[in-house]
Formats: C-alpha cells, structure tokens, sequence
C-alpha cells in the first residue's frame, strides 16, 4: 500500500476510508447501477421500445437540439463575460461577477417562474409584444432554450475564469508587438491556451444541460411530440405505471452525464500529467 | 536618430512613474536603461514599445510620430522578462509568428525561421514547445522572435533578470555579439550596473521617474553627475568632504602630503586578488563628525600593494585621493 | 509641443490597444444585454410581481399552514443535510486528495455524479435504492426523510470540491513543523488544518444550502409531495403556477430568490476574505 505524505497507514485512515467509501456507495453508486439493472430487466427492449416510439424520439430530439443551442449561446457568452471580467475594469464589474453564480443557486422552478413573467405570450412583460411579432417564447422551444441556458450560465465562465488568470496578459502582449490585432490575438494566443478550460466547460454544460427538470417543467407546457423534453418524458412514464420505460430513458441520460464526467475527469488527468512534465 | 523621447509623463493614480522624460538614443546602439526597482525605466520601455500610454508627450520612432501607434503598428520588437513564449506552439511555430500574422510567402517564413534559429543556436529544438527549453534557451526564442519580423528597435525588459548567475553571464555576452552582428538599435532594462556595464554602449540611469545621466559607461563610472549615480554605479566611501571609489584612495603609512586623513586599520579582509580595509579616521575638524565620530572609511587595494605597505590590524595609515579619483561632495549629514 | 494625451486614470488598463478597448466596450454591452434578458430583467420580474400584492398579501401566502409547513421541512433538511455535508464532505475530500488505494479514481467520478446526474434521474436512482422495492428494506419513499436523502444525494459535491482544491495545495511542511513541534496527529488537524479549510468549507456550505432550499427534480419521484409531510418549498411554488396564482407563486419565489442573493453574497465575502489572505 502506498503511503501518502509518510504517515503511517492508522486505523484511524481506515475506517475512514471504509466510512466514505460505504456513504459513497449507499447514496450513488448502489442506487446508480439499480437503474442499469432494472433498464435491462427485459434485455434491451426497453432501450429498443424507446427508439421505436416516435414521440420518445421527438422528446430525444428536442433535449438535444435544446442542450446543443444553449450550450453554444453559453459558451460565446462564458468565454467573453471571462475575459471582460478577467482583462478588464469596468463599473459593476464585482456586482457582474457575483451575480454570474446566482444561477447555480436559484431553484429551478423559480427560473421557469422568473421567465414565465417577463416572456409568457398572455401577461408576461415582453410576451404579448414578442407574440404579436410572432416570436412565441414559453410553451415552445425557445423557452426550453432559455430555461436551459439560464442553469447552465455560470459553468463555462467558473472553468475559464482561474485559467485566464494564471495564464496572464504576457503572451498577449508579446503577440501584439509582433503586429497581431486584437483579434488574431484572440484565436491565435487566448483561445489556444484557455482550450481545455473551455472543453471542461462545454461538456459540463451539456451535462447539465440535457438534464435540465424543473425550469424545463414550467416553461414547456409539456405538449407530447412537441415541447416534451427527455427528463419530463421520465417523469410522465414513471407515473403511468410505465417503470421500465421510465429506466430506460433514465439509463440513457445518465449514461450521458456519466460519459460526461469521465471525459472531463481523464481530460483533467492527462492535463495534469502534462503540466508537471 | 532613433528613438527620441520628448516630455513625456506618465501617472499611476497618486504615483509619479515617469517625470518629463526628455531622451534620444541614437541608431544601432545598443542602450542600457539601469536603474532601481521601481524607478520607472520598464515603464519608459513600455511607452517607448506602445504597451502603455504616457499621460503626455511624444515618443518618435525612425522619424514617425509614433505617439499615437498602437503597439503592432510600431514595429517593435520586445522581449519580455518571463519570456512570453506561446506554451501551445513549438518554437519554430513562435519565431514565425510575426511573420505569419505579416502574410510572408510559407518558404520564406520557413527560411527565415531557419536562420534566425540558426542565430540564437536554437536549430535543433525547432520541433520542441517551450516548455521543455531551460530558461536561457527560451529567452534565446524569444529574442528570435522578436527580431523575425526586422523590428526598427528592439526592447528587452530585464531579458536575464529571471536566469541563474551563470546562464546570465553567458547570455550578456552572447547578446553583445549578436548585436555587434545584427545591429539593430537595442535598449534592454535591467536594474544590475555590472550587466549595463558589460553590454551596453550607452547607459542611461533613470530614478524615481528621472533620467539622472546618459552618458557611456566609462563617463558614467568616471564623471558621475551626482551622488546617486555614483553610488549607483559602484561602492563609494566618504573620505573628508568627498564621496569616491574605495579603490580610489592612496594608502601611505607615514604621514606625507598634506591634508591626509589619519587613522587606525579596524578591519582587514583579503578577498582573492584584493584586500578590503576599514579605516577609522581620527576625531578631527575636518571630518566634520556628528556626535558619533568620524565614519569608517572602505579602502580596496591590491594584494601586492597590501603587502609592500606591512599593513595589519592596527596599523596607522594616512588617506588621500588618488589624482584623477572621480569625486562628488558629500552630502552634509544630519 | 506635447500632445497631452486623454489621461485614463485610475483605469490601469495594461496593454490594450484602442481597438480591443472598443471591441470589450461592444461585448459588454452584448453580454449585459443578453444577462439581463436571461437572468435580471425575469428575477426582477419575480420580486415585482410579489410586491403587487403588498406585505400582508406576501405575508398571507407564505403563512399559509400548507406553505408554512413546506418551508419548515425544506429550511430543516436543508440545514441539516449542510451540516451534514460539513462533515462528511470534508471526511470525503481528506480520504480523496490524502489516502491512497486502489479504485479511487472511481470515487473522483462518483462524486460528480450528482451534478451531472438529471435531477429527475436523480430521484428515479434513489426510488431504485430506497422506494417500495427497496433491496434494503429501508422504504423512505413518501416520507420526510425522502426529502432529506434527496438533498444530500444532489449537494453531496459542493463542500467535497470547495476543500479538495485547497487540501490538495495545503503545504506539507506546515503539518510537518507543527508535527515536529510536539502536535498529535489530530491537533495538527483542528489547529493548523482546519482553519485554513475554513473558508472552503463555508462556501461549499452556502452553495450546498442553497441549492437544497431550491431542489425540484430529485424530490418528483422520490418524495410524493404529501402536504405536511414531504413536500418542500419549490413543489408549493410549482402548484401556485398550475392554479394560475402568479402572485402567490411569486411570492414564495421571491423568499427562495432572497435567500440564494444571501448565499452569493456570503460567497463573495468569503471569497475576498480568502484573495486578501493570500
């Protein structure tokens, strides 16, 4: 056994490693693997069941097409509010920076309630001038794309930010007295080397993003075939006494986000082998 | 002329960087700015380069106003003190990028990129990143890469100051030869005398956002303009009314010329070929003492020197300056 | 003769040429733009729409014995379960960057898997585990305590990646000198260890804390949303919606809303707290 740091191994590093790794197993991996097994029950019928209904299909469509808009509206949008706040000042700029993480902590459902207001085509502050221009908002994609968005909008910016920092202005400025304009500067210098920050970013923001539930729940309408997304699909099924249906999508989408993680997690490990060369 | 600086001011908030700066370098010299940390000269280069703003004046480049220029229009070539190199390009990918942001036909990015390899010993490693280059190496990239695009001028701030001692030496004068070669109007910063000494044709010493002389290094060491340059420049000792060189001081152990400062040998150090005496000159009127006595004298002289004068530790010795001692009076202490 | 050049004060802007401080000029605008149609402009929307009607209108719903209720529950699990995490999620953090075995790797995943996880997935995993089927004949399913297992399965990352970061950076030799000073392992913990882990471990428990106050998806499937016994906060605003009552769902939003403005503001103070530090 390989010792850390030459403490010696005690009981004490044992049963806490025994305690974790038990609380670990109980609350997420048990519970994770139980919805493989029970995905699977019947084979893989259920996962076949679900490519063969067209409305599920739709659902799948939608979840995707929705993750895909909203991570690249939260991309463009992460990498330039992280260089504004990172290489510049500005007034507001420590209120713009702590309300960039007010996302992450705001619930679900009150960012679907938050955008019904300001964007609902009946009463809402912005709907009924956006629905006489025939742009309808919620009940539609475009406020599934929104409701996406809006969880999501602090993960690019919390990756890329730090990286930004350490790596400074100095190359940036070597490439400008080389003759490079700002923005050659940008695709050339800045954007190289916050790469995988921003890869870090994208992913986690697909992740979060095609499992979006509560803000997606309020804004959608849920219209089978048409505004349904995955996760609301899981929900519908479960309680229609469809389980296995219901696992089966849920396999799916955890699939992904575990996928997800594992990117990152080996992304981060061959990064941190590379620094330390 | 080359560089030619005139009025040019420059504020952080409350604090003076640079204060009516008036300065012209002239073509294909290669010019030291020394000066303390802090002093402003990275912030004179920076202007001079286009990376900052002076608050007022003008800054002329081969002839161009050059005030208004943003720093890629100017023509500069800067090398940095962390080097700057581009961690995600191998480095003949960072030699040529100047000229590929110029549009050079690919052969001749490719040719150029060879020699200028070829000039900074650096052939071999074209292929490498950065990162697996030591510190001189990268350093020795950097410069390529700022001469690949055949800058008007080229500027270094402090280029060795993050190399060990020896890497920097060799890199001082490697950079002697290579402008001895390329010719192209150099000023590089550097807050080390030794190294302005050593490199430079013409040293400029800049404190507390001031020019205090220019002046070449030999005039420099020899006509000080003031106590600062000259404590700057070297050790100094007070002798009497005047500050200069402890080299600079005539050692005799019987009393001879007039006006001789006496006193006993505290201290004696050999350290190689010289040897380092502290003098404690006798209470006398002219020492002009401040209640603590007259202050030590430093006294450097040869070995040999030491020797045929018997001094040791004890010794009664008499000080004069030598003829021809650069001198400046010193400042009446409080 | 000198041009006295429009002074930028107090704006020390290193190295920017006139053209990228245009550019930056037009993607703030752009960015704020896009901010406040996204995120400002409908969380105003929120406080607004609760402030029509008045404080005792406010006052009405949120004392509502249903509502009432649901904010007890989530306020108690919330709390709990941070304090729990506290706990836990430095125990984890220590065993991830100072004990070493084999499969850990696999831990490191695991733990990111809440945050990845889709919350109603979430739920689905824990019915799996703890529902009528339970393999462990632990049926918390439509219970209270269904709630709290929600809330510690979905914010069991916070406090573990706050600390992690900062163990991982804590410099051995301090530990060290302390141990050579005559400290047991375990004073070396509280006395040098754990103050420096302070500040990590509080932000790890305000996002914690808010996130749980606001969980949804987790508790769909999980909790039942009985009144009075496991139905939260978010799940009352959910049906003030479905019964058109704006004003009353905007009401109970505008409490949830106020308290994860508290918690980035405590982020922010510890976070500065932290960069003064050093």
């Amino acid at each position: 056994m390989a010792e850390v740091r030459r403490h010696r191994n005690g009981p004490v590093t044992y049963a806490l490693r025994l305690a974790v790794v038990a609380y670990l197993v109980l609350l997420i991996g048990w519970p994770l693997a139980l919805v493989g097994t029970h995905a699977f029950e019947n084979g893989t019928e259920a996962i076949r069941g679900i490519f063969e209904d067209p409305d599920m299909v739709a659902a799948l469509r939608l979840t995707a097409v929705a993750a895909v808009v909203a991570t690249a509206i939260n991309t463009v949008f992460g990498v330039a509010v992280s260089l504004l706040l990172v290489r510049n000042e500005f007034p507001g700029k420590r209120v713009l920076s702590a309300l960039i993480d007010l996302p992450l902590s705001v619930s679900p459902i009150v960012v679907g309630l938050a955008l019904v207001l300001v964007y609902g085509g009946r009463d809402g502050w912005f709907g009924p001038t956006l629905e006489s221009a025939g742009i309808e908002v919620i009940f539609s994609t475009p406020g599934i794309v929104m409701a996406t968005a809006f969880v999501a909008l602090p993960l690019v910016i919390r990756e890329v930010v730090p990286v930004l920092k350490e790596v400074g202005t100095e190359q940036e400025q070597a490439a400008r007295s080389l003759g490079a304009s700002g923005w050659q500067t940008f695709w050339r210098i800045t954007l190289p080397s916050i790469k995988w920050a921003v890869v870090y970013g994208v992913v986690l923001t697909l992740a979060r993003s095609l499992g979006e539930f509560g803000a997606v729940k309020v804004v959608s309408g849920n219209v089978l075939g048409e505004t349904r997304t995955a996760t609301l699909a899981v929900e519908e099924k479960y309680l229609n006494f469809d389980q296995e249906g219901a696992y089966a999508i849920a396999f799916l989408l955890a699939s992904v986000s575990v996928l997800a993680i594992l990117i990152v997690s080996v992304l981060r490990a061959i990064g941190a082998r590379q620094a330390t060369r | 002329m080359s560089i030619e600086v005139s009025g040019v001011n420059k504020k952080y908030g409350d604090f003076v960087a640079l204060e009516n700066i008036d300065l012209t370098l002239p073509t294909g010299q290669l010019t030291a700015l020394l000066g303390p940390s802090g002093g402003g000269k990275t912030t004179l280069l920076r202007i001079i380069a286009g990376l900052e703003e002076a608050d007022s004046g003008r800054v002329v480049i081969e002839g161009t106003d050059a005030t208004r220029l943003p720093v890629q229009k100017r023509n500069v070539g800067f090398v940095f003190q962390h080097y700057a190199a581009f961690k995600h390009m191998s480095v003949a990918r960072n030699v040529a990028f100047g000229l590929e942001i110029r549009k050079t036909p690919k052969a001749e990015v490719r040719r150029r990129v060879g020699e200028l390899l070829e000039l900074v010993h650096l052939s071999q490693f074209a292929d490498r990143l950065p990162s697996q280059l030591s510190g001189g190496q990268r350093q020795r990239m950097a410069l390529a890469r700022a001469l690949a695009v055949e800058p008007s001028v080229l500027l270094l701030d402090e280029p060795f100051g993050a190399l060990d001692a020896k890497v920097r030496k060799e890199l001082r004068d490697w950079l002697r030869r290579l402008h001895d070669e390329v010719h192209v109007t150099t000023v590089f910063v550097t807050h080390d005398q030794e190294e302005a000494m050593e490199v430079a044709d013409e040293i400029v010493v800049v404190n507390q956002g001031r020019v205090e002389q220019v002046g070449t290094p030999d005039q420099l060491y020899d006509e000080p303009a003031n106590d600062f340059v000259m404590g700057f420049l070297g050790e100094v000792t007070r002798l009497g009314p005047v500050r200069l060189r402890p080299h600079d001081i005539e050692v005799a152990v019987t009393p001879g010329s007039a006006g001789a400062l006496e006193g006993t040998v505290t201290r004696l150090l050999r350290v190689g070929f010289e040897v380092r005496l502290t003098v404690q000159p006798d209470a006398s009127p002219t020492a002009g003492g401040n209640g603590g006595g007259p202050e030590p004298v430093s006294v450097v002289l040869s070995r040999a020197h030491a020797r045929s004068l018997d001094l040791e530790l004890g010794s009664r010795v008499w000080l004069t300056p030598a003829v021809g001692a650069a001198t400046v009076p010193a400042m009446v202490a409080v | 003769m000198s041009t006295v050049a429009e002074s930028r004060r107090g704006i020390a802007l290193p190295a920017l040429g006139h053209d990228l401080t245009r550019a930056s000029g037009i993607g703030l605008g752009l960015a704020m733009t896009w901010f406040s149609l996204l995120v400002l402009i409908p969380l105003a929307a929120v406080m607004v729409t609760a402030s029509t009607t008045g404080w005792s209108g406010f006052w009405s719903v949120v004392t509502n014995d249903q509502t009432a209720a649901a904010i007890r529950l989530t306020v108690t699990a919330a709390a709990g379960v941070t304090l729990f995490n506290v706990v836990t999620g430095t125990a984890i953090a220590w065993v991830l960057v100072r004990d070493r075995f084999p499969g850990k790797w696999l831990l490191e995943v695991v733990i990111d898997v809440p945050f990845a996880l889709p919350t109603i997935v979430a739920g689905l995993v824990l019915v799996s585990l703890y529902g009528v089927d339970s393999p462990l004949g632990l049926h918390w399913a439509n219970t209270s305590m269904s709630v709290w297992l929600a809330f510690a399965f979905v914010t069991l990352p916070f406090v573990v990646r706050m600390v992690q970061p900062v163990l991982d950076e804590l410099e051995a030799d301090v530990e060290e000198a302390a141990a050579s000073l005559g400290a047991s392992r375990f004073t070396v913990f509280r006395r040098i260890v754990l103050p420096s882990l302070v500040p990590a471990i509080a932000a790890g428990a305000a996002l914690s804390f808010a996130r749980a106050m606001g969980e949804y998806g987790s508790l769909v499937l999980l909790s039942g949303n009985l009144p009075f016994e496991s139905e939260v906060t978010s799940v009352r605003i959910l049906s003030a919606i479905e019964n058109d009552n704006r004003a009353g769902a905007a009401a109970i939003a505008s409490l949830l809303l106020l308290i994860s403005l508290l918690v980035i503001v405590a982020l922010d103070i510890i976070q500065r707290r932290v960069a003064r530090r050093g």
